[in-house]
């Protein structure tokens, strides 16, 4: 982590205490509980897409993994919240190294089209293991969790849970990539033959962020489960695969920032604009084309250009 | 200091003006308008849903302030968008509680609804749900009702006790069931399978099919194989008349139930000639005009018919009719007790003979629903229009 993250860094944990003693509305609360959620997520896939370079449209299976063992095993089974919560995890991760073996041999869209297959897959399994998943109907009455004699059952306590665990992964990330993974795995993306010719396992580098980032989709399920108390397959199709692919491409590919900042966008926006109604989804859209067009290598990317331009004027 | 003082006159005139102005706009105005939240998945995949319910729920709040609103107080609906996604429906809920609701109407899909109990429950704010899955208003784990919890939609459980019955008093013993992969086919499937044996019927052949299948003869060619002598087809989606059409291609002549699902004008245009005589129970909306002038559901019906159908150009259908009761039902809540949640909630819970769309609702602290087997009717397709089934 250089200088700039950790100040970064710092100045968001401290505007992430200060925001519920200013905002008291729970409404805007608990939208930041779901921006804390998919942001885990993206962070994830944008070690996966912007740094190693393989594209995953297939997401939302990781987190759906999570929040099902999450709720399986505590609605039904009566496991303990955090056995669950960690049974989740290394399931993702054992199912993130069988798929990611044979599949991150695959190329472009060849990889695009086999990681929507394993999303699809695990739509299917929520949707048709009725006895274990309650088919269509989903799991509901799902207990909550608690840390150190705290359950989180109000919004803004699972707010500072939630957003610990994104500072933590956060941190984490920026540590990683600026390690010696960080710099192979950058490697990869610019050329696996280069990286390959450099003596670097790009094999073995890829199934591992694969994995690490089907961690982060398991953790970021397992909370969106204790905080919602209910899962359904729907939670966990497509289209919140492309919603993922979407927040890390919107945000920039290349900074883990990016993909916080596109979580947040793309979670905020839609509720912001539920004031226009009808509308809606006219703006939405527009938002998203002008971003893309004007900003090509996302928003973190537009404010990094904004920001160096202010100095060199300065 | 003259114009000093001619200032500080005419300022505390001003003031005096504008304050008897403000006092005398208050007494003019309306009473403080009673605010109630609307989540219907109006667009997203379930808006065939939600957009009925938004349309019905418009017509209705136009209505009653047009007779005054309630008690005096003008209705204000406050609807949100929940585009059939759980956690749109979570946030959604969460804002309107916010924004000062006295109840919450919707939201459309069981699981959209599952979502938004606990929220209901923890804030003890009333909720009238507009989908069918029974564990909306009913507890599993404790075998009760959901304090803040009610719904408009019929039992999965009535309507296949009605087409039991009327299999038993046919003489059918052996069924055939066949249904799709959705909340709803499948908790038909689950009520068929255990409701079977209390009818002396034995299931002896159990088919699936999803979404998007385009040709279910392979399950049908089974089915025929089979000894049933009558087939069960549930399924909210289109994909349920490729069963009626291809049933009549294998020359399948034992008779066909469906759900309450096909209750859609556009299901039995869609199956065409393959749809007549088909037999399935639903609510009274589908065929108001058909219904007895002394039946206490016709005026109500007619009415919604002819408004929503001139206003709309489009027919009417059971879902628009589950979001109209909801409504209804709060606001009559309203109208008796005031804004005052407690009251509302007892008022609900032990309201009976309330005329609604989906049939007679006699609400209590066991049940939460409220219809009972009589609020469903057999019908069937005649020359491509439904009709009271009559034998």
């Amino acid at each position: 982590m250089d200088k700039k993250d950790s100040l970064t860094l710092l100045i968001l944990t401290v505007c992430l205490v200060i925001f519920p003693f200013i905002v008291t509305n729970t409404y805007y609360i608990s939208t930041m509980v779901f921006v804390g959620i998919n942001g885990i997520i993206a962070i994830g896939l944008s070690l996966l897409m912007g740094y190693a370079g393989q594209i995953s449209i297939g997401h939302a299976a990781f987190f759906g993994l999570g929040a099902y063992t999450s709720a399986v095993l505590t609605a039904k089974l009566g496991f303990h919240p955090w056995g669950a919560f960690f049974l989740g995890i290394l399931l993702s991760s054992c199912i993130a190294l069988i798929i990611g073996i044979p599949s991150l041999k695959l190329k472009g869209h060849y990889l695009a089209m086999a990681t929507l297959g394993f999303g699809e897959i695990t739509y299917i399994v929520f949707n048709e293991l009725t006895d274990i998943t309650g088919g269509p109907s989903g799991i509901g009455d799902i207990p909550k969790i608690s840390l150190a004699g705290y359950t989180m059952n109000t919004d803004i306590k699972y707010y500072f849970f939630v957003w610990a665990f994104l500072l933590l992964i956060l941190t984490f990330s920026l540590n990683l990539i600026h390690s010696r993974i960080g710099r192979a795995l950058r490697s990869i993306h610019d050329s696996e033959v280069a990286a390959n010719a450099m003596g670097i396992n790009t094999g073995k580098l890829k199934i591992q962020v694969f994995m690490i980032s089907a961690v982060f989709g398991s953790v970021a399920g397992s909370l969106y489960t204790h905080y919602v108390t209910f899962v359904s397959p729907s939670s966990f199709g497509l289209f919140f695969s492309i919603l993922l692919v979407m927040m890390v491409v919107i945000g920039g590919m290349h900074s883990v920032w990016g993909a916080l900042i596109g979580a947040a966008l793309l979670t905020i926006l839609p509720e912001f604009l539920r004031a226009l109604k009808d509308f809606e989804i006219f703006v939405y859209g527009s938002v998203l084309l002008l971003i893309m067009i004007f900003l090509p290598r996302g928003l973190i990317g537009g404010l990094e250009y904004l920001f160096n331009r202010l100095i060199k004027k300065v | 200091m003259f114009k000093r003082k001619l200032l500080i006159l005419g300022g505390v005139l001003f003031l005096g003006l504008a304050l008897s102005v403000n006092s005398f706009a208050k007494k003019v105005d309306l009473k403080e308008p009673y605010k109630i939240g609307c989540l219907f998945a109006f667009t997203g995949p379930a808006s065939w849903l939600g957009e009925p319910e938004r349309r019905t729920a418009v017509w209705i709040e136009d209505k009653v302030n047009k007779a005054g609103g309630i008690n005096g107080h003008p209705l204000k609906l406050l609807i949100e968008d929940t585009k059939g996604d759980p956690t749109a429906a979570v946030l959604a809920a969460k804002k309107l509680l916010k924004e000062g609701v006295l109840a919450i109407v919707g939201p459309s899909t069981s699981g959209e609804s599952m979502a938004v109990v606990p929220i209901m429950e923890e804030a003890e704010q009333i909720l009238v749900s507009c989908a069918a899955a029974e564990a909306i208003v009913h507890d599993p784990k404790t075998d009760k009702e959901r304090k803040w919890i009610f719904k408009t939609p019929q039992k999965d459980s009535h309507v296949v006790q009605k087409i039991y019955g009327h299999m038993k008093k046919s003489g059918i013993a052996k069924v055939a069931i066949i249904t799709d992969t959705t909340g709803f086919g499948a908790q038909g499937r689950e009520q068929l399978k255990k409701y079977a044996p209390e009818f002396g019927i034995a299931v002896i052949s159990d088919e699936t099919y999803g979404p998007k299948d385009t040709d279910l003869t392979p399950q049908l060619t089974k089915i025929k194989g089979t000894e049933a002598q009558a087939i069960v087809n549930w399924s909210i989606l289109p994909a349920q008349t490729t069963v009626m059409k291809n049933r009549i291609q294998l020359g399948i002549t034992i008779p066909l139930y469906q759900s309450h699902g096909f209750g859609n004008t556009k299901y039995a245009a869609a199956a065409g000639e393959a749809a007549e005589g088909v037999i399935f129970p639903c609510g009274r909306v589908l065929v108001a005009e058909f219904l007895d002038k002394k039946h206490p559901q016709k005026k109500l019906l007619v009415e919604y018919k002819k408004a929503y159908e001139s206003q709309h150009k489009e027919d009417v259908s059971t879902f628009g009719g589950h979001a109209l009761d909801a409504l209804n039902l709060v606001v009559a809540a309203l109208k008796a007790s005031g804004p005052d949640k407690n009251k509302m909630r007892s008022f609900i819970e032990n309201k009976k003979g309330f005329v609604g769309t989906g049939g007679i609702f006699n609400f209590s602290p066991t049940d939460h629903t409220g219809l009972g087997l009589d609020s469903l009717e057999m019908l069937t397709v005649k020359k491509g229009k439904f009709d009271l089934y009559k034998k």
